[in-house]
């Protein structure tokens, strides 16, 4: 009854865990893209946010609300599910297809930012330009990333960053989010215990 | 997810689910200007084909192609068929050729069935005999969904020559999977006896189709095959039409929410009246829509990933 059950029973023999964003770091940083995407767009102008599933639809919904609680600025948010443009669909057992909702006024013209939580080899973010590429014609698409872990497998760079995190291959980054997994945390998990 | 897709009864609660969901994102493709996807990109899909059907075909190749699939068609007619070869070694040809789905019409029931004995890809029956059409169960599924919200809980009247109809086989198991309740209802002469037993209990019976009107959600045509109406499973073509056709006056007396449906080609004046083929309650048109979209579904969670 006294302790939580969480505070009690640590997993058997994790490998070393870090916390890299604590819950307060992560809205920090949250509202550090915000106003750089104010600052590079003149005031978020003919902007779109699109999330890429799952944890890049609540980040555009919450950069999409940061901005407009500094600027007073509506930015359109939608969602882009890239599941079938994936280049390793056949190394998987069938994924499930999410939904695509794009805003109102649709993508054409327009400025849309991509957001995802990790950008790691790169190939989520060449996913996602292919599927932009069959819902219309954006003027430019620029990417925003929560987490920036290095290792691209391919020539894609991100124009907002949370943060820079180093890590080597053999570690991996887990990005929570309180709208999905309850808590907002950045962790990254070591290959060997260090 | 399954191999195959031969039987409305290979499909639990959430597989179909599945197949819906998926489905419904599909349908959004549709709306777009470039209507194609690349996930199925350099497979190839045979539409094997030994039995007529325009839009069963067309809707599969449609579907195929807007997956990007390689699509080769194959119908009996005008093929090496003709010439005598048997089912198996027309399948070890398509076999030979690579081909990674087989989506198979033919008239002999339980065809998809051997043939899934004999390719290693995989099979969709598109049509058997008088046995089996699941990608139709499925569509008229979510055709009912979008109509109405939900299937569990749906009172769905399918009415006709069940005897000889696939559809009607097919849906009764999708659906009662999906929790609707179904119930029969033709002459006795087209309906099997204890077929509601042998496919899935709860299924009911009824050879009254004014008595049944008034309480479901949705009431399904079968198309009454032109070859028998020289059989004597009814007395004349007018007599069945008076009896078990839907006409307007009929149509009214359903709920006001149902909704009419039929998996074509409709013999209009027959099992029902242009006048409710062309209301707004028939589905008739939004059906074919649909079937792209759910063969879609099928196709990507067949063949999308490495499910071998």
């Amino acid at each position: 009854m006294a302790y939580p059950p969480a505070a009690r029973s640590s997993p058997p023999r994790q490998p070393s865990v870090k916390v890299i964003l604590a819950s307060a770091d992560v809205q920090r940083v949250v509202d550090r893209i915000a106003h750089q995407i104010l600052e590079k767009t003149q005031g978020a102008a003919n902007t779109v946010l699109l999330g890429i599933p799952t944890r890049g639809t609540p980040l555009a919904r919450r950069l999409a609300d940061r901005i407009s609680t500094f600027e007073d600025v509506a930015v359109p948010v939608g969602v882009l599910d890239i599941t079938l443009y994936r280049d390793d669909l056949r190394r998987h057992a069938t994924r499930a297809v999410g939904p695509t909702e794009l805003p109102p006024g649709g993508i054409d013209g327009k400025r849309v930012i991509l957001v995802d939580d990790v950008l790691f080899s790169g190939r989520t973010v060449r996913a996602a330009l292919d599927a932009l590429n069959d819902v219309g014609r954006p003027a430019s698409v620029q990417l925003a990333v929560l987490v920036d872990r290095g290792h691209r497998e391919l020539p894609i760079r991100a124009d907002y960053v949370g943060k820079n995190i180093p890590t080597s291959l053999a570690e991996s980054v887990k990005v929570t989010l309180a709208e999905i997994d309850g808590t907002d945390e950045v962790k990254l998990y070591g290959g060997t215990a260090s | 997810m399954i191999k195959h897709l031969l039987s409305g009864g290979d499909l639990d609660a959430d597989t179909a689910t599945e197949i819906l969901d998926t489905a419904a994102e599909m349908a959004t493709v549709a709306g777009r200007e470039i209507k194609k996807l690349p996930a199925l990109r350099g497979r190839t899909v045979v539409n094997l084909f030994y039995e007529d059907s325009t839009r069963t075909r067309i809707s599969f190749e449609a579907a195929a192609k807007r997956l990007s699939a390689d699509v080769i068609n194959f119908s009996a007619k005008g093929s090496s068929v003709t010439k005598g070869e048997s089912l198996k070694d027309t399948a070890l040809t398509l076999q030979a050729m690579g081909a990674d789905a087989v989506v198979i019409r033919h008239p002999a029931s339980g065809a998809p069935h051997r043939l899934a004995n004999w390719v290693d890809g995989s099979v969709v029956n598109a049509g058997d005999g008088t046995h089996e059409h699941p990608t139709q169960a499925l569509l008229d599924a979510y055709t009912m969904r979008s109509r109405l919200g939900r299937l569990a809980g749906l009172s769905v009247a399918v009415v006709g020559d069940v005897l000889h109809s696939r559809v009607a086989r097919s849906n009764v198991l999708l659906l009662s999977t999906l929790g609707a309740k179904v119930t029969l209802v033709g002459p006795p002469t087209l309906i099997p006896v204890d077929i509601a037993g042998a496919l899935a209990p709860g299924t009911n019976v009824s050879y009254d189709l004014d008595s049944v009107l008034p309480n479901v959600d949705v009431v399904m045509m079968l198309r009454v095959q032109r070859e028998r109406m020289n059989d004597s499973y009814f007395p004349s073509a007018r007599e069945y039409a008076r009896r078990y056709g839907l006409d307007g006056p009929r149509m009214r007396r359903l709920p006001e929410h149902a909704i009419v449906m039929h998996p074509g080609p409709m013999n209009r004046g027959m099992e029902i009246t242009p006048e409710v083929a062309d209301s707004p309650r028939s589905t008739i048109v939004e059906q074919v829509t649909n079937g792209v979209s759910v063969r879609m579904a099928v196709l990507y969670l067949l063949l999308g990933g490495n499910n071998r």
